[in-house]
């Protein structure tokens, strides 16, 4: 369809032919680089022979010939058709706010302490964020609470439903596998010692105590965490949250507390039936592998393993669910406009929220221990 | 003269909402087409059906004579590719700058290295009348007006043979307005674009327009020159060509008889 252009130099004579579109960019782009110093200062230019030419061509011409000659060719007095010569003159116009902008040379060291020390604040002003945030939150939440007008039922069972029961099967089926597994360790583990009716025990505390609230909090970390950033992050991107602000409403509490509470309501429930799947699977390894069967597992559960344990349990679930619930929404708050930014929250969020509920976990093991519960 | 667009009895409906019926439409190679219609008459929705973002539940389009429906592929692809496509909301890719934006189809379908692309944009940008700081902005810190000049930059970047614009003047300054309307007839007589332009915007009616298309009653109505269309018998016609604004973009144009130039085509391809 398009023809090879070509660039004959004869003296002072320069002719080009062919098409000087963008298609013969890359070829016209490497023959320019080699003929420019030929080309002389009084050369006399003929375009007669070019058969098409667009913006990129006229861009080419520009490197070969320089602007002044560009712009009289362009000028009334040269023989070129009255369109060619418009698009000459529209290239020229523009040419000189094309230049590049030159850029700052960069200096290593410089660059990588200036990039720590961003690193450094940038966590800092974050922690300072989310203290923030968890302040308002509270705030808001108070004021609603008084407010029985205010409470919006209709998101909140929305987001009950798409955080707690859209979430049943897969936290119910996550805890019973490890609930088995955990029952085969401690069959194998135990059996050693003629201890395997412990078994029992080992799994009722683990899920009870650790495992049950723990593993459901990483879950909906990954699964709630991550939608909440990233459906209050597009929305942002798209002047949502702006438009919200200015109606006079608060992003807050329009957003946030029913997310908060949708969360707080559903965490404890998923732990109740992490709980009791996860004791479903290791009874079912139990009575399989170890002849322990349902009933005995039971009797030795209610006899051996106290309310204490599961309360302790529990306790657990509205904190990781509170803190779960600020993470994914500040990150939402974050984003900046961009559908990379959307991703980038987000994924920010699930490492954030899985991480916060692992140090908690584990601060909340210490301190129970110490306190003898 | 050769239509490069044909559209012949399509129709789209969205569930029970049925925006087009049995709509046919011409475009002619070289011409600069407007396609004006109240807001909701699915004008947005006959510029996607012709580039093939949206299937017609019946009808045919054909554009370079060829069938877009029922082309294979890759075939559909480089007729594509043949487009520029300037969207009503923009529809910059927001994480990358705007010169990035523009570099892209450089990049990928041209072919050019990342060095020879990003001077090619600075000069798209240039053209569209952005400021030369505006490349290494992103999306998100653009103006409205900014915007539509950027993705305007991107829809030029491989010098389509048919430009798509949606809304262009909508949300820009009169006189970049003006300016807009003067950069698309100089490249439509320089390079032999054909445009097909949705715009509520008269002034870029009377001033580059050769032909009117008008969507109305679930089709085009008419689509004729511009003294034919303002002189159609139609209740919203009359409104829109001889309501106080049309009256007054007619009159700016020339103030003798209020058509504008004869329709001129540059003959390249
Ligand atoms: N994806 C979609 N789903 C459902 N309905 C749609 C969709 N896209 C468009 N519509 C409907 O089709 C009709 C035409 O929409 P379109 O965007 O083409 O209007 P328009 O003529 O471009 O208006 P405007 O001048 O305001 O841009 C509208 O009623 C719109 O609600
Ligand atoms: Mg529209």
């Amino acid at each position: 369809m398009t023809e090879p252009a070509f660039i004959h130099i004869e003296g002072p004579q320069v002719r080009l032919r062919g098409d000087w579109t963008i298609a013969n960019y890359a070829a016209l782009a490497a023959d320019i680089a080699r003929l420019r110093p030929r080309v002389a200062d009084d050369a006399d230019v003929d375009l007669g022979a070019v058969g098409a030419l667009d913006t990129a061509g006229v861009s080419l011409l520009h490197d070969l010939l320089g602007k002044d000659r560009l712009a009289a060719l362009a000028d009334g007095g040269s023989p070129l058709p009255p369109e060619r010569r418009a698009l000459l003159q529209a290239v020229v116009g523009v040419i000189d706010a094309a230049a590049p902008v030159p850029r700052a040379a960069g200096y290593a060291f410089g660059d990588i302490m200036e990039r720590a020390g961003i690193g450094m604040l940038a966590f800092w002003r974050h922690v300072i964020d989310i203290a923030g945030f968890i302040g308002i939150t509270l705030e808001t939440s108070f004021h609603v609470m008084l407010r029985p007008r205010r409470w919006r039922i209709t998101s909140l069972a929305a987001n009950l439903e798409r955080t707690g029961l859209d979430a049943v099967p897969i936290v119910a089926l996550l805890t019973f596998l490890v609930g088995a597994v955990v029952a085969f360790l401690g069959a194998t583990v135990l059996a050693g010692f003629g201890a395997s009716i412990f078994t029992v025990d080992l799994v009722a505390f683990s899920f009870l105590r650790e495992f049950g609230p723990m593993l459901t909090a990483i879950i909906v970390a990954g699964r709630t965490a991550s939608a909440f950033t990233a459906q209050i992050g597009s929305m942002r991107a798209n002047e949502e949250i702006d438009a919200i602000r200015v109606g006079g409403l608060s992003p807050v509490e329009l957003l946030v507390v029913p997310r908060v509470a949708a969360l707080l309501l559903a965490l404890p429930m998923l732990s109740f039936i992490a709980m009791i799947s996860g004791i479903v699977g290791g009874m079912l390894v139990c009575a399989m592998t170890l002849e322990i069967s349902p009933t005995m597992f039971l009797s030795v559960l209610e006899s051996h393993v106290g309310l204490r344990h599961f309360i302790v349990g529990i306790a657990k679930a509205p904190i990781f669910a509170f803190l779960i619930a600020v993470i994914g929404c500040l990150e939402g708050f974050r984003v900046e406009g961009s559908a990379q930014s959307v991703g980038e929250h987000t994924t920010s969020a699930v490492v954030q929220s899985i991480f916060i509920v692992i140090v908690v976990d584990a601060v909340a093991a210490l301190f129970c221990m110490e306190m003898g519960w | 003269m050769t239509n490069i667009i044909e559209v012949r009895g399509v129709r789209n409906q969205f569930g029970r909402q049925v925006v087009h019926d049995g709509l046919d439409l011409d475009v002619r190679r070289g011409e600069i087409l407007s396609v004006v219609g109240g807001s909701g008459t699915g004008k947005s929705v006959l510029l996607r059906t012709i580039v093939g973002l949206n299937r017609p539940a019946a009808g045919s389009v054909s554009v370079f004579g060829e069938d877009l429906l029922g082309l294979p592929v890759l075939r559909r692809a480089a007729v594509e590719r043949r487009f520029g496509v300037l969207f009503q909301k923009g529809a910059l890719f927001s994480s990358l700058t705007v010169a990035e934006n523009v570099a892209l189809p450089l990049i990928e379908h041209a072919g050019l290295n990342a060095a020879d692309a990003g001077r090619l944009a600075a000069l798209k940008i240039a053209l569209a009348g952005l400021p030369a700081n505006a490349g290494e902005k992103y999306p998100a810190d653009l103006s409205g007006g900014m915007i539509k000049r950027a993705a305007l930059a991107r829809a030029l970047a491989l010098d389509p043979d048919i430009l798509f614009l949606d809304e262009p003047t909508a949300g820009l300054d009169p006189i970049g307005a003006a300016a807009f309307d003067a950069l698309i007839l100089t490249l439509r007589d320089a390079l032999g674009l054909t445009v097909f332009m949705v715009t509520h915007d008269l002034d870029t009616i009377y001033t580059i327009t050769d032909r009117v298309a008008v969507l109305a009653q679930k089709r085009v109505l008419v689509n004729e020159r511009l003294d034919v269309v303002a002189d159609f018998d139609d209740e919203w016609i009359r409104e829109y060509f001889h309501g106080p604004r049309g009256r007054a973009a007619a009159q700016a144009v020339s103030p003798a008889h209020g058509v504008p130039h004869k329709p001129s085509h540059g003959g390249q391809t």
